[in-house]
């Protein structure tokens, strides 16, 4: 069986590694807000029926 | 050393890192517009007669400010071809090559999912549906087809950006009623005045594309005197909040004051037409419509939050009022 060709590996700068260093932060942000959010919402609207589960 | 990369890698490695940065994407989705959506998405809120938990309340507002951020972010997508040749959208992600193409329609598409399924599941899905045909009343209606097409495309394009108070209220309801259509008609007549103000300036802009603005078809005196006339029929539409009772006296007489100055400003648009002096009173009146449609939502506001929370609300005199005729 032939080796696969191997192709060389893309080399970023430290601007490109930067921007997408910060754009991955804030989608980190965005998500982490998000779950809150559902998590909070979640609570609101259960009210107190959020602990009353079969055990 | 960027550029040293640029000019050493190949296509495909170029490719793999997009150079828009997070505040690139964040202007996709046109945040002044946005913050205008938001207030009076908010005011439709308020305005229904159940309270919204201020959770609930927060993220039904988000939702809807996504959702329009998301047909924003689509419209840029659409229009990139024409954004790159007009001065005032050259500076923009797409045109000025920070984001691609096919990125901002991914993003776009993404948000208007996220924002439509958030908004039926935190609140009602008749609100979803409505946010949903919303974007696609601007992106698809307005954006591929009016846009370029007709000289009434701001007309019929604008119920776009007036959807969001009646939003608001069916997030809260599940349903419209007369005052949410009232909202909608200010917004609805105001948007013609407020954006041919600008086209006027602009008009060079729009006729070097192609897009078929009234002041590239029918020329700037027709605009002038389609601007006064929208300006005509707006003013006293708004007063109507106060005469059919969810807007007190503050409103009512903002919504007189204000609209006093609006019809000056129209009446000096349609007199002065010729040199610098044209423009400049065209860019005023394209600035005061700004303020004026964001002070009688910001006194409905207040007024409502004053009723909300037992303050007293002095109401426009009954003499004065066709509550019960409508």
């Amino acid at each position: 069986m032939d080796k696969p060709e191997l192709k060389p590996a893309p080399v970023f700068s430290e601007q490109e590694l930067k921007i997408r260093q910060s754009r991955a932060t804030a989608m980190a942000w965005v998500l982490a807000a998000l779950v809150l959010l559902f998590f909070i919402v979640t609570i609101v609207k259960l009210g107190p029926n959020v602990l009353n589960r079969p055990l | 050393m960027m550029n040293d990369q640029a000019q050493t890698s190949t296509p495909l490695q170029q490719a793999v890192i997009s150079p828009g940065t997070a505040r690139d994407f964040f202007a996709l989705l046109k945040p002044r517009v946005m913050s205008l959506v938001i207030f009076t998405a908010l005011v439709g809120m308020l305005l229904a007669p159940v309270p919204v938990h201020p959770v609930i309340g927060f993220a039904a507002l988000l939702a809807i400010a996504v959702g329009a951020g998301a047909s924003g972010c689509l419209n840029m997508w659409w229009d990139s071809d024409i954004d790159q040749i007009m001065t005032r959208t050259a500076r923009r992600p797409i045109p000025a090559g920070r984001v691609t193409r096919e990125e901002a329609l991914s993003f776009g598409m993404v948000l208007s999912f996220i924002s439509v399924m958030v908004l039926g599941v935190f609140t009602n899905w008749f609100a979803a549906g409505f946010l949903a045909f919303t974007i696609f009343f601007y992106v698809v209606v307005y954006s591929m087809y009016l846009k370029r097409s007709t000289p009434q495309n701001i007309v019929i394009g604008g119920a776009a950006g007036a959807f969001p108070p009646m939003i608001g209220y069916a997030a809260v309801t599940g349903e419209l009623n007369l005052d949410t259509f009232i909202l909608f008609g200010i917004i609805f007549l105001w948007t013609p005045p407020h954006f041919w103000a600008l086209a006027l300036v602009k008009s060079d802009d729009y006729a070097r594309v192609g897009v078929p603005m009234l002041p590239v078809v029918a020329g700037p005196d027709a605009t002038r005197l389609q601007i006064l006339l929208y300006t005509v029929i707006l003013v006293p539409f708004a007063v109507l909040p106060s005469l059919l009772g969810f807007g007190g006296l503050a409103y009512g007489l903002t919504a007189l004051i204000t609209g006093a100055l609006l019809l000056a400003c129209a009446v000096r648009v349609y007199s002065m037409r010729e040199g610098a002096l044209a423009n400049r009173v065209a860019m005023q009146m394209f600035g005061f419509s700004i303020l004026y449609l964001f002070l009688l939502f910001a006194v409905l506001l207040v007024e409502r939050l004053m009723q909300l929370n037992g303050l007293p609300f002095i109401a426009w005199p009954d003499m004065l009022s066709l509550k019960g005729m409508l």
